[in-house]
């Protein structure tokens, strides 16, 4: 018995494991060689070692010049700034879309649920670069997006806005990355929210309504709190790869919609600055991770609270 | 059929909750067929049937969920038809009550009261009041999760009587408790209910529950009310076959009527004959049934001097005895190989020459337990 329990708990064990060492060894190591890279000096050709043996004694030599540059280079911080304005209009933006298209989704007969969900899993099956560079031609002079907006005359109104540099060009502008970002990342906004949403009981609709919720009230009240975890989760999908995005930025962005993708790019293979390029890196996961572990901390203790 | 669908009169004069003529058609399946019940104020009503015999269908057209296909429902004078259930005077207990899983215990029983637009002190007057009235103070801050399974029951009703409905609907109140908790929270159910003052319709397949909390009971089977009445009635006095076969154990025998006098009419069954103490509307010769109840017939070891022998009385083997603590059921095998269940209650701790298997015994019954059924 004793022996058969062992067994399960080592099966467990290398359960957990295996996707465990998947992440120290791929996500984990990289990471730290990356900081690593961050605190030392450029050589002629690669990266000068930190700890280097000369006669007989260890010295080590952290440099920290990248990050002071960091914070002396007024590009980096609006960098930063402008990748996090993007991810979080491409987050609200997929959230405003999604939301419905995932409640009317849980809430579609049975029957035409899987084909629905065939439907948001469809782009993934032709190549994420070559769906963004269809957009490159629906948004190019005479392409039919492009003639159905400046046919509607709303480029007026978007040039005035900011989002097109100027009217009747729509290409190589916030609003084409917003459009390709959104586009690019609606599934993985849906798909959380309508497993969340599917699994709701609808009886607690009822309850509201029996008790004088109109159906806009219960939905405010009822569906929409209870569908909190959905809507972090779905947020989160989108918000983080959209902050550290490149090929989109690259592809569908201009010179108004730099990103840190493209600052990252230029220190590594035009500055061939590889500490520099680090930082950078380093940076942007602690913009990424820190405010989401004291959101996590946040949940963790109000949970405990409740309790 | 539809000619026993009888209305019976409530209990005080007024009709509070008339449904009148409800029909209810999903796509050819009628799962309500032409019902009618007029419900007396105060009254706690219960609609009894097994699964898929429309009493939840029937409930939901009162709350709203649903939408009579023909048929009016009027409350307290008002006709409902078109009127969406938040704007109906009336809550519903949902079964597995249905609270709202992200509000404490506070904001589900207020939940109701806000939608008024009561203002702040009147809601927390009004929740304080409910939450003293099932005694669940100290858990105004859990979330229904932190609680026992009566605990939530409790709440869901306080959530229904708080906005004091002119009309409360119980959908199976005590279906997810278990038989201990069930038994216990039946009276008090029906104290709190009683002490609010509420008229009440309940759904129910759990026949003691409708007993114990019933004044009256209806009972359903295929979208239609077979018989309505009080909870001794429907037992004592079943219309129907299915009736006395649905409420409580019961022996069935089919018989022909021998002879029809004014005071009593005698029926030859395959086992035995019944000489039944009062007269029927029938002729001589017509197909009748007669119900005996398990715990109206007296079991012995000699044939009984019965009053009028060789009537109610039949000799036969017990096959079979199932002992429930309070009482004995046994089977007793007839000459035609049909059974007869007795109950026989177990007064004594010990008795000498205790029937068991194997055993022949007579069983005999008075001439006032039997029910003569024609349909």
């Amino acid at each position: 018995m004793r022996r058969i329990l062992d067994f399960f708990r080592r099966g467990r064990t290398a359960v957990i494991g295996v996707p465990f060492v998947w992440l120290l060894v791929f996500f984990l190591i990289p990471f730290l060689v990356v900081l690593k890279i961050s605190l030392s000096e450029m050589g002629t050709v690669s990266v000068n070692d930190i700890v280097t043996f000369a006669e007989g004694s260890m010295q080590i030599k952290l440099r920290g010049a990248s990050y002071v540059f960091l914070t002396e280079d007024s590009l980096y911080f609006r960098t930063y700034l402008s990748s996090i304005k993007y991810a979080a209009i491409t987050t609200v933006f997929c959230l405003a879309i999604g939301y419905p298209f995932a409640y009317f989704m849980a809430r579609a007969k049975a029957t035409v649920q899987p084909a629905l969900l065939m439907l948001v899993m469809l782009p993934f099956w032709t190549s994420f670069l070559l769906r963004v560079y269809a957009w490159k031609g629906l948004l190019d002079e005479n392409g039919w997006v492009w003639q159905l907006l400046i046919g509607l005359h709303l480029d007026a109104g978007l040039a005035s806005a900011g989002l097109i540099s100027a009217p009747g060009k729509l290409m190589n502008t916030p609003f084409s990355l917003v459009i390709g970002m959104v586009y690019t990342y609606l599934p993985f906004m849906i798909l959380p929210l309508y497993s969340n949403l599917a699994k709701m009981d609808l009886r607690l609709l009822e309850a509201a309504s029996d008790l004088g919720a109109t159906p806009w009230k219960a939905f405010w009240l009822i569906t929409v709190p209870l569908s909190k975890a959905g809507i972090i989760a779905g947020s989160m999908l989108v918000l983080i790869p959209c902050v550290g995005e490149f090929v989109i930025p690259e592809l569908l962005g201009g010179p108004q919609t730099l990103m840190i993708g493209r600052v990252l790019w230029d220190e590594f293979f035009s500055n061939n600055d590889w500490p520099m390029a680090s930082t950078v890196a380093v940076v942007m996961i602690l913009l990424i991770i820190v405010p989401l572990a004291v959101f996590n901390r946040y949940q963790a203790e109000a949970q405990e609270k409740a309790k | 059929m539809s000619a026993v669908a009888t209305t019976a009169a409530p209990a005080s004069n007024a009709t509070y909750l008339q449904i009148q003529d409800v029909v209810k058609d999903f796509s050819g399946y009628k799962a309500v067929n032409d019902v009618s019940i007029d419900i007396a104020k105060g009254e706690i009503f219960a609609l009894l049937g097994s699964s898929g015999c429309g009493k939840t269908t029937l409930l939901r057209m009162l709350a709203g969920f649903e939408t009579p296909t023909s048929g009016r429902i009027v409350l307290n004078g008002h006709d409902l038809a078109g009127m969406p259930p938040y704007e109906r005077p009336i809550n519903m207990m949902f079964q597995s009550y249905a609270l709202f899983p992200h509000l404490t215990v506070w904001d589900n029983i207020a939940f109701g009261l806000r939608r008024d637009g009561m203002d702040k002190d009147k809601v927390a007057e009004r929740v304080e009041a409910m939450l003293k009235l099932v005694q669940l103070a100290k858990y105004a801050k859990r979330k229904p999760h932190q609680l026992s399974g009566g605990q939530q029951q409790r709440v869901a009703l306080a959530r229904s009587l708080a906005k004091r409905p002119q009309l409360l609907l119980l959908d199976e109140p005590l279906g997810a408790l278990d038989k201990k908790l069930r038994e216990e929270t039946q009276i008090e159910l029906v104290n709190i209910i009683e002490e609010v003052g509420v008229t009440c319709v309940m759904v129910t397949h759990d026949q003691e529950e409708a007993m114990t909390m019933a004044s009256r009971i209806a009972v359903m089977s295929e979208g239609r009310i077979l018989q309505v009445g009080a909870p001794n009635d429907i037992y004592e006095t079943p219309a129907t076959r299915f009736v006395a076969d649905f409420i409580g154990n019961v022996n069935l025998m089919d018989g022909t009527l021998k002879s029809d006098e004014p005071d009593h009419v005698v029926i030859q069954c395959a086992d035995c004959s019944h000489w039944v103490g009062h007269g029927i509307t029938g002729t001589e010769g017509m197909t009748v049934s007669v119900a005996v109840r398990p715990e109206k017939i007296a079991l012995q070891r000699d044939p009984p001097p019965t009053e009028h022998a060789p009537h109610n009385r039949v000799q036969g083997t017990i096959k079979d005895l199932a002992y429930f603590g309070s009482f004995t059921v046994y089977h007793l095998q007839l000459a035609s190989g049909a059974m007869l269940k007795v109950s026989q209650s177990n007064v004594a701790r010990h008795r000498d020459h205790e029937l068991t298997w194997g055993d022949t015994a007579w069983a005999s019954w008075s001439p006032t337990s039997q029910v003569v059924l024609t349909q």
